[in-house]
């Protein structure tokens, strides 16, 4: 008898893009929020941004119903958090939460690309780039989804971040000022959109600095 | 990315849904001015055999929600005994307040999910909308936990058919007799194109009236079954072999 394959996939890929950059007091995370399955596009407008803490951000972009159960995860813990120590979590902090919960799903992964950024205690800005089973790294900045791998060589052309293995350590936070990162984002982001087909339709940025957090949004090639 | 999970057979003595058996095909919902409209055939497949043709689809929950599905019938079923126990506790709480589209939307995001993560999915494509409070709601979950909200959604053939038709002519504004007509443009389409689609559907309206964002009236009313009319004469039909000659 011949080996039955399955006809069910419990998983599914709804695309989008996600990019964190860090600054010196500020941080930029951005995300396309167009949710996409096979060819087809199911809606223009989902966001794909989850504000977990005060002082973080989780962009997350891969299978949609994952990314939204690891969301709301990580939602109610900093709920618990917060009751146990009368405080937010960091980011840091959430950082290593995020690790902790992806792993802790090793053998079934939460389809999650996740890029999480934020203000570390010191109003400095900081982003944690994830795959999908928790292993992360504090970096300058990053990007993570459908259209990563055209982003990515774009921001470290632009960015020129310092090699990570350098003694002392080199700070990997942008000097360019707020609005040059946001800039730069968009740029990078309409150019995803000519070549990805599940990044576009509408760019959500949110900015997080010592005045708070700031929402704007930048409409996409729609095609 | 590619997962290859090998699964029991799909006749043996397990209690897990690999394979759906009578199925319904798309489900269509818009927003309209004054609230939501869900349509939805009333054919339940039996693989390629057209089984049943009196199935309700569509189905109103508690006060403020609608429910249309498509996929396995007796996992819709499934569905809405969840539901019910989850309205019947609602409404024990005696408290005044009830479960609105966004929370039964929610509810059923995590059902779904949950029997996902332990591979024995509802085989549904579920839309939900309703209206409280003036707040219009239309969402749509499929049996992996995929879900979303939007002004307009569809399942199944419907993605590929209506939602194109859809993206091109809602507007905020639609008139009941509008969003009707929009509806019932995109079934027909369904009727021509989707295999197992049947014509007898049914249409179900939940609305809100308002004067300056004061309701006085809110209801829901599911339409008796009825069909659209079609359009077969075409003279390609007639002959169909007149433009191949050959000798059979």
């Amino acid at each position: 008898m011949t080996k039955q394959q399955a006809n069910w996939s419990p998983y599914d890929f709804n695309g989008g893009t996600c990019v964190a950059v860090a600054g010196a007091d500020y941080c930029v995370i951005a995300a396309d929020t167009r949710m996409s399955t096979g060819y087809n596009i199911l809606t223009r407008d989902y966001s794909k941004i989850c504000k977990l803490a005060d002082k973080s951000l989780l962009a997350s972009s891969g299978f949609q119903a994952d990314v939204r159960a690891l969301q709301k995860n990580l939602e109610a813990r900093h709920q618990i958090y917060q009751h146990q120590h009368n405080k937010q979590m960091s980011c840091p902090a959430m950082a290593q939460l995020l690790s902790n919960t992806l792993y802790y799903k090793r053998f079934f992964p939460y389809y999650a690309f996740n890029v999480l950024g934020g203000l570390d205690n010191e109003g400095k800005g900081c982003v944690f780039t994830y795959d999908a089973v928790g292993s992360y790294e504090k970096v300058g900045y990053s990007s993570q989804g459908s259209g990563s791998k055209l982003i990515m060589p774009f921001l470290d052309n632009q960015l020129k971040s310092p090699s990570p293995l350098l003694l002392p350590a080199q700070d990997a936070v942008t000097p360019l000022s707020e609005l040059e990162a946001i800039d730069l984002v968009k740029t990078a982001f309409a150019s995803a959109t000519e070549r990805d087909i599940y990044t576009g339709d509408k760019l959500e940025i949110v900015v997080l600095n010592r005045e708070g957090i700031r929402r704007e949004y930048m409409e996409l090639r729609k095609d | 990315m590619g997962y290859k999970f090998v699964i029991l057979r799909p006749y043996c003595a397990s209690p897990l849904t690999m394979v759906p058996y009578v199925t319904g095909t798309s489900v269509i919902g818009i927003k309209y001015k004054d609230g939501i409209l869900i349509a939805a055939d009333m054919g339940g497949s039996y693989g390629s055999t057209l089984r049943y043709k009196s199935i309700e689809r569509l189905k109103a929950i508690g006060k403020h929600s609608l429910l249309g599905a498509s996929g396995e019938i007796s996992d819709f079923q499934e569905l809405l005994r969840y539901l019910d126990e989850l309205i019947l506790y609602d409404n024990m709480w005696d408290d005044g307040n009830s479960l609105g589209p966004k929370e039964v939307h929610s509810y059923l995001t995590r059902v779904m999910y949950n029997r996902r993560n332990k591979f024995n999915p509802l085989w549904n494509s579920v839309v939900l909308g309703g209206v409280k409070n003036g707040q219009k709601y239309l969402g749509m979950v499929n049996m992996i936990g995929v879900h979303y909200q939007d002004n307009h959604v569809a399942t199944g053939f419907g993605n590929h058919l209506a939602v194109p038709i859809l993206r091109d002519e809602w507007r905020e504004d639609l008139s009941f007799e509008e969003g009707i007509k929009l509806l019932e443009k995109c079934m027909r389409v369904l009727i021509y194109r989707d295999r197992s689609a049947v014509n007898k559907l049914q249409v179900v309206e939940e609305w809100v009236v308002q004067s300056i964002a004061k309701i006085t009236e809110e209801g829901v009313s599911i339409s008796p079954p009825y069909s659209l009319k079609t359009f077969w004469e075409f003279s390609a039909f007639k002959n169909p072999t007149a433009g191949a000659a050959g000798s059979w």
